[in-house]
């Protein structure tokens, strides 16, 4: 295992070398320490490799990430995950605002709580609270599934695509054209398999699914070009 | 952007060390807002007087025999402390009013930062790490303080324009946002009555809680009105002669994280600026819910009021 002082050598150094590393790399763990809040730690991978952040972070950690999994030992600032192509990325702590926003694929575990504006317009990624959201989450969200162990926030999927969006506990408010929806058994077998994948003891039976009713402007095909 | 740091003790053996907890936080803010910096400091070594904190941009020939001058005029000792361009001006608390009148007709280059019993407020434009020194904040102690670095968006880069904003006696606010509906606030308040100096967004903010404030109302509720009438982006945080608070908006964009430990309770734009607290790594830490009212004081518990 490589470990990275990052009070020591600096984030373009931490950044550089990882991002140096190839698909075929012989290094594929790596261990950061003192992160102490600090932006942008572990941006950008793309290589299969494993990184445990030891400690807190600021914003936009793990940005951008393909194929990497990257662990969060504590809690992460605004940003983390945003726009994420694929790999794994696992918050122990608690998530601050648009965590995962705009993401592409890959799964973002957040153990603890996240803020306002998760998922928001996310494109395919598949994230997973283990426990609430705050207000505007999943706002515009076009693909992927967002799983919710706990509560959410206001305005829940406001303007939403077909984004699927799974909640154990209460919604305080849905946003405009978001509405519950039948649980069918594809969608309870798509939710005990993300639950797994999220490292998640709740049962799938006990979830509510919400998603877009369709009736905005953009769906109705006379109004397009 | 905008940077705010704030620090309440609760252990008092750590007070010695607030002015230089304070000014550690606050300078790892820099990068949120170079353009000026400001410290709202309590300290509640009074004894009954109270504390004028003036500034001046020609500190020598204003500061020059202003202590024997004010005095003559108030019939009492005033004693002055100066540092730099600011100087503290301690006198009998039933004075103050009669001071600040004196100070705007025969000396109005003369700027009044701050007033109260135990506050002192000490801001210019500059970097936080230069103004720090130049008031030697790292030597101050205190029960509780506020630091705020500016990004100037709504007004100009003035020392009048930085943060914190007095309120009121002992009482100040710092602020991290815009406010959209500041013209038509201003007009509003200096209708009625109200003294506002710029056209700084802010300062009718803190003028805003004031006036509320003067009318019956308390500071938890002045906060809470401020979710109906205040259009923008805001997080607050306040300071009153024996407590802090705490307040965002609904949308809540503007970042906010606060640490509890038994020793004291942080605020911070970010984590980062944090780090440094002592046993920060035992401390609950989390983010502070919009349009929710917090509040710490030394005479009661924590309190947490989610406007209605």
């Amino acid at each position: 295992m490589q470990t990275f002082d990052l009070e020591a050598e600096g984030l373009r150094a931490l950044n550089e070398t990882l991002h140096a590393q190839a698909d075929n790399t012989n290094q594929t763990k790596w261990e950061i320490v003192n992160p102490r809040g600090s932006h942008a730690i572990a941006v950008g991978l793309d290589a299969p490799i494993e990184v445990n952040v030891k400690g807190s972070t600021g914003y936009y950690c793990a940005g951008m990430n393909q194929q990497a999994t990257v662990n969060v030992h504590g809690s992460a600032g605004p940003g983390v995950a945003e726009n994420m192509m694929s790999g794994t990325v696992v918050i122990e702590g608690d998530a601050s605002q648009y965590a995962g926003a705009t993401g592409h694929g890959g799964t973002l575990v957040i153990k603890g709580n996240a803020s306002s504006r998760c998922g928001i317009s996310m494109k395919g990624i598949d994230i997973v609270v283990h426990g609430n959201i705050g207000h505007m989450s999943a706002f515009m969200a076009q693909s992927g599934n967002l799983v919710v162990c706990g509560d959410a926030g206001d305005a829940l999927g406001d303007s939403i695509y077909e984004a699927r969006l799974f909640v154990r506990g209460s919604v305080k408010s849905l946003g405009a054209d978001c509405i519950e929806k039948e649980m069918r058994p594809e969608h309870l077998e798509i939710l005990t398999e993300l639950l797994e994948r999220g490292d998640c003891d709740a049962k799938p039976e006990e979830f509510k699914r919400y998603g877009s009713a369709r009736t905005l402007y953009n769906f109705n095909i006379d109004n397009a070009y | 952007m905008c940077g705010i740091v704030g620090l309440f003790l609760k252990d008092p053996s750590l007070e010695p060390q607030l002015g230089a907890m304070l000014t550690d936080m606050l300078i790892t803010m820099t990068d949120r807002g170079p353009d000026s910096a400001g410290i709202a400091i309590y300290s509640d070594e009074s004894q009954g007087k109270a504390k004028l904190t003036v500034q001046s941009d020609t500190p020598a020939e204003d500061f020059s025999g202003l202590d024997k001058s004010l005095g003559k005029v108030l019939e009492g000792a005033v004693k002055m402390v100066v540092t730099d361009t600011h100087a503290v001006l301690e006198m009998q608390a039933d004075q103050m009013d009669t001071a600040r009148t004196y100070l705007r007709s025969e000396h109005p280059s003369v700027r009044v930062m701050s007033r109260g019993e135990s506050l002192q407020i000490y801001k210019e434009v500059g970097l936080p790490k230069d103004v720090a020194s130049r008031f030697n904040v790292s030597k101050m102690s205190g029960s509780h303080g506020i630091g705020h670095t500016r990004m100037a968006t709504e007004s100009a880069v003035t020392t009048m324009g930085a943060h914190p904003f007095n309120t009121g006696m002992d009482q100040c606010l710092v602020h991290n946002g815009s406010l959209s509906n500041h013209n038509s606030l201003r007009r509003k308040l200096r209708r009625a009555g109200v003294h506002i100096e710029t056209e700084n967004d802010t300062e009718v903010g803190a003028a805003y809680l004031t006036w509320k404030m003067m009318n019956g109302a308390s500071l938890g509720e002045a906060l809470e009105s401020s979710l109906q009438d205040l259009d923008g982006f805001f997080t607050f945080v306040v300071g009153t002669k024996d407590g802090f608070g705490v307040v965002r908006d609904p949308i809540a964009c503007k970042p906010a994280v606060m640490a509890e430990t038994d020793q004291y309770v942080a605020f911070g734009s970010e984590y980062r600026a944090l780090v440094n607290l002592p046993s920060i790594e035992d401390a609950r830490v989390w983010e502070p819910e919009p349009a929710t009212v917090y509040f710490w004081t030394h005479q009661s518990a924590p309190t947490q009021e989610k406007a209605a």
